[in-house]
């Protein structure tokens, strides 16, 4: 495909959403699995306890 | 029934096995969306292949009112109902909307330069745009300085709301004054301008993002809840701490299951 001279701001604009998008589900991940490790691990030291 | 959708235990039960189906469906939609705005849609007339830049920023623009809206409606059900699902689903919306509002600025300055020959310009559209950006980092901001998230909720619900007056002037701006960023083109009286060829792939794009943006908000809010979760036991645990080195056992201070712990959140 040929996307003429403008090519660089098609893509520009494209490649920034794609690494904003990726950006907002990695974070989503990350940030769901810290918070399951600190209730598992609070919830284990409430376990564990006398 | 909504109600007990709502409160946040069963909340994250019913979402958990919806996630990956919700995930899986936004992907092929956005696979399919890219595979008509790649290689079926035509080239505009005019703008040629800039057009293709319209797939990406109008979708973002859509999810950038549309979950300001959506804190909008939660700011109410938390200022008028409490109900704390209300204020988590605001929280998880903000940086979602940040995100998609940031993009639809990017791209929209990217496609500005090669049509009207210049990134950026204090048009109404454009400019009220920007307005809602930085509300969207205004309500992050205040909810990073107050440590207490009830306490935030009140405060960020009645910006929230006052924040809101800006979604008509986004919407209306085009026609309220004389702009150099086009007048409204899908949702207008008369039908849509826009050619079927190109009009269709450009609907599937917003439901594509739109069934992305719900469902990021949804998992931002199951981690929402398992924050305040770690949040009140971590408190929990500190008390427990200071009130002495021997444990007392009395029914009072006894640590209750984690799944019972935090009924509210």
């Amino acid at each position: 495909m040929n996307l003429g001279t403008h090519a660089g701001y098609i893509l520009g604009a494209y490649a920034f959403t794609a690494l904003v998008v990726a950006g907002l589900i990695v974070h989503a991940l990350r940030d769901h699995r810290a918070q399951k490790r600190a209730l598992a691990g609070l919830q284990d030291g409430a376990g564990e306890r006398p | 029934m909504w109600t007990r959708l709502a409160h946040p235990g069963h909340f994250l039960r019913w979402t958990q096995p919806v996630m990956p189906w919700l995930a899986a469906l936004s992907g092929l939609l956005l696979a399919a969306g890219l595979y008509l705005t790649w290689f079926v849609v035509p080239p505009d007339y005019q703008q040629g292949e800039t057009v293709r830049i319209m797939y990406i920023h109008v979708p973002a623009a859509w999810l950038g009112v549309f979950f300001y809206g959506a804190m909008a409606l939660s700011a109410l059900g938390t200022l008028v109902w409490r109900h704390p699902l209300a204020d988590v689903a605001q929280r998880a919306a903000a940086p979602i909307g940040a995100a998609f509002t940031l993009i639809c600025l990017v791209t929209g300055s990217l496609w500005g330069k090669p049509m009207w020959g210049t990134y950026w310009v204090w048009d109404a559209r454009l400019t009220s745009m920007l307005v809602l950006f930085l509300i969207y980092c205004g309500i992050i901001a205040l909810w990073r300085t107050i440590e207490d998230p009830n306490r935030a909720a009140r405060a960020i619900a009645i910006l929230t709301l006052v924040g809101a007056v800006n979604l008509p002037i986004i919407k209306f701006s085009v026609n309220w004054w004389s702009t150099l960023h086009q007048p409204a083109s899908i949702m207008r009286m008369g039908g849509s301008a826009i050619d079927p060829s190109m009009l269709y792939p450009l609907l599937e794009m917003i439901l594509a993002f739109t069934l992305l943006g719900v469902t990021l908000h949804l998992a931002a809010m199951r981690t929402e809840i398992l924050r305040r979760r770690v949040r009140t036991l971590t408190i929990r645990e500190a008390e427990r701490l200071d009130a002495g080195a021997v444990p007392a056992r009395g029914p009072s201070t006894a640590p209750s299951p984690i799944g019972q712990a935090i009924q509210g959140l």
